[in-house]
């Protein structure tokens, strides 16, 4: 094994790199990618390394970087965008949803747009209003795109390499408030068949018999501390973590929920419309007979992401999706006694 | 008007400009050095604001510095009844239209997504996504027009912002139905790291003559001469002649923001070439050679930045957190179904929390 250990930020930065390396139509394009490196230095050090051409800092247009993005594709390119911030991803929604999405459809496959997004995202950081957006479902519903989110440096530095390697349209999901986490990577190829996430799977992060606990991205590492703090009071939950949002792999989830008979679905986007609504209704047609209780969500509310003083009551923390778990279960929990 | 319009050299020194200075023909050694106030105590409002950030007050803080001319000059120039849409850097604009620092700084508290009212102000919330506002002053100024009165909107923005298509498509709207806004763009010479080059291959305020619009560019460290476009533009629109385009050249003397460190992606020495042009010390040269400003009064007005800063500081730290269950307040005009249902669940998880017998 060759591992080394790196925070979630320069993992994708390794993968990046990897992957111009190893195929040069690959070309990042992205406001303040360059010299400064992206305002989260993802791409530190690339513009050094390959020129202005292939780490292009653009104008300031979102829609302008999707749209010529498009244009390069049809040029034999491989782009990879990146987007500042989750908030600023709208301006550029109209090329994502009517052009990238449908264009592999609309020519009958004559045309692929093997384009990868990259949008850092989540709250959790204190930020000002559009950085801490969750747009993810957006695109799930969006036919033509597949969607991933990553929330650990091994995840990181793999899937940033198999969503550039996509013939696909992929929006690559980065949990701003994981960035500065540190994790072993696995850099050995030879190694892959045993750590190779693969770009669609589910990832089972802890087994467990009780409880089913489904998430991704920032609130990985918070579904493992509920997990661990759940185990406490002797109740064993199995945390899945999705890693892939389209395709959602309800191999992975209805196994699992086959064997607890119970799911919680946490993320920080809204609930209504949701990937929690999605799984829920997936695994209710997938394994209504193994059921105990109708599926759980605990997320964000339906409201616009608060200011930066709120997030804390807006975002599920521990108590909120162990809450969820104690409705999952049938213990006592906050929906007790509203009947 | 063609070429940089300038009224006060660097170096402080009156320059003839026959067409311009009748715009601010009023504007005496009294209002002069009012202005000069203006200026220093916005400088002072930055450099609290940035201290409060580094003290873990604030989370975040856009800094203004080199940029107060820009600003006080073109918004001591409005009137009340005009409205302005502005980007998160026009603090100084918000100060002339009687925001108090409080306000300023409630956003970037993160106790709130907007810091005042305004319709209060008619001056809208600061706009984070870059040039989304713009659009929003040409839909007022259509609705000014309607109105029939000569009130005008005045869309702030910066020279990235020039780059995305909401603000091109403001200027199509803007001159297809002649609407009295005034697009004010502060060339600060930077987007984050990207520079204006990167932007535009021509001067920014070539741009509007493709669209129809007039163009003036301004030296905007020269608060006179930015004064006088402002005054020109305003009145334009208010005698129906439709949109002027500014451009006030500039600088951003500090980083983008307090997240920002400029020295990863530009030469000291571009600060220093334009620190010689800094916007208040040539005003200060100028003044103190016609002897209005003193040490005096120059020492009454850092009195009085100091005062204000004073405040600033008092009302940041004395803004209270929100309550959890504003969460829900006003995402709708009318009640919601699942939104109720959703503050329900929440009230009854929240006191779950409370010490026995509280509610329950
Ligand atoms: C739509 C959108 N894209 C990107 C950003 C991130 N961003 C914030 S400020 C900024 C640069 C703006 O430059 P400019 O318009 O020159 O204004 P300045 O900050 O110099 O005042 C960028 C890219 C944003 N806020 N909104
Ligand atoms: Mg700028």
């Amino acid at each position: 094994m060759t591992t080394s250990t790196m925070t979630l930020s320069k993992a994708i930065n390794a993968g990046l790199r990897r992957s111009m390396e190893n195929d040069d139509t690959v070309i990042l394009m992205g406001e303040d990618i360059g010299k400064l490196g992206g305002v989260y230095r993802i791409t530190e050090g690339l513009q050094e390394s390959f020129g202005p051409r292939r780490v292009m800092d653009t104008p300031l247009a979102e829609s302008g970087i999707l749209g010529t993005a498009i244009g390069l594709a049809y040029a034999g390119y491989r782009p990879v965008c990146e987007i500042q911030f989750d908030g600023f991803i709208y301006p550029a929604f109209d090329q994502i949803v009517s052009q990238v999405a449908r264009m592999h459809s609309r020519t009958r496959g004559a045309v692929t747009v093997p384009l990868t997004i990259r949008v850092p995202f989540g709250g959790g950081i204190g930020s000002a209003e559009h950085h801490s957006d969750s747009p993810e479902a957006y695109f799930t519903h969006t036919s033509g795109l597949r969607v991933v989110s990553v929330s650990n440096p091994n995840d990181a530095y793999w899937v940033i390499q198999e969503a550039v390697a996509s013939n696909d349209p992929v929006l690559f999901f980065e949990p701003k408030r994981r960035y500065h986490v540190k994790g072993e990577v696995e850099l050995d190829e030879a190694e892959l068949d045993e750590v190779r996430p693969p770009m669609g799977a589910a990832h089972v992060l802890v087994e467990g018999t009780d409880v089913t606990l489904v998430t991704y991205g920032g609130l990985v590492q918070v579904a493992l501390d509920a997990a661990r703090a759940a185990s406490a009071d002797g109740i064993s939950i199995e945390v899945i973590d999705l890693r892939s949002l389209s395709p959602l792999d309800f191999e992975t989830v209805t196994r699992s929920v086959q064997k607890t008979g119970r799911i919680v679905i946490t993320h920080e986007a809204a609930e209504s419309g949701g990937l929690g609504a999605e799984v829920a209704a997936g695994i209710t047609e997938r394994a209504f007979y193994f059921l105990q209780h109708a599926p759980v969500r605990v997320t964000g509310f339906d409201i616009p992401f608060p200011p930066a003083k709120l997030e804390k009551y807006h975002l599920p923390d521990l108590d909120r999706i162990l809450d969820g778990v104690d409705r999952a279960l049938d213990r006592r929990n906050s929906l007790s006694e509203l009947g | 008007m063609s070429g940089l319009v300038q009224l006060i050299s660097a170096d402080g020194q009156r320059l003839p400009a026959p067409d311009v200075e009748t715009w601010v023909a009023d504007i005496d050694d009294e209002r002069l050095l009012a202005l000069y106030e203006d200026m220093v105590v916005v400088r002072r409002i930055d450099t609290e604001a940035t201290a409060l950030q580094r003290q873990g007050e604030l989370a975040l803080w856009p800094p203004l510095l080199g940029q107060e001319a820009a600003q006080i000059g073109s918004g001591r120039a409005l009137r009340d009844d005009d409205f302005v849409f502005a980007s998160y850097r026009e603090n100084a604009v918000a100060y002339c239209r009687g925001i108090s620092v409080t306000d300023l700084v409630r956003v970037w508290r993160g106790t709130t997504q907007s810091g005042w009212n305004p319709f209060t102000y008619n001056m809208a919330t600061p706009q984070v996504i870059i040039g989304a506002q713009t659009l929003h002053a040409t839909g007022y100024a259509l609705g000014i027009q309607n109105r029939g009165t000569d009130a005008v909107a005045v869309a702030y923005f910066g020279d990235g912002a020039t780059s995305e298509g909401d603000v091109n498509e403001a200027m199509v709207f803007a001159a297809s139905y002649k609407a009295p806004v005034v697009f004010f763009c502060q060339n600060n010479q930077w987007a984050i790291s990207e520079p204006v080059r990167l932007q535009s291959r021509t001067s920014i305020v070539d741009r509007a003559l493709g669209f129809g619009i007039p163009g003036i560019q301004v030296d905007g460290n020269d608060v006179l001469a930015v004064m006088a476009v402002t005054r020109l533009a305003l009145d334009r629109a208010r005698r129906g002649e439709g949109p002027t385009f500014i451009e006030a050249v500039t600088y951003r003397m500090g980083p983008h923001t307090t997240a920002d460190d400029p020295t990863r992606y530009r030469e000291p020495a571009e600060l220093a070439e334009w620190q010689v042009k800094d916007p208040i010390t040539r005003l200060a040269t100028y003044l103190r050679a016609r002897g209005v400003l003193t040490d005096e009064s120059s020492m009454a007005v850092d009195n009085t930045a100091d005062q204000v800063a004073a405040e600033l500081r008092a009302g940041c730290l004395g803004l209270a957190d929100p309550e959890p269950l504003s969460l829900f307040e006003h995402v709708y005009a009318a009640p919601h179904s699942r939104l109720a249902e959703q503050r329900d669940r929440y009230l009854s998880y929240l006191q779950m929390f409370e010490p026995a017998g509280a509610t329950r």
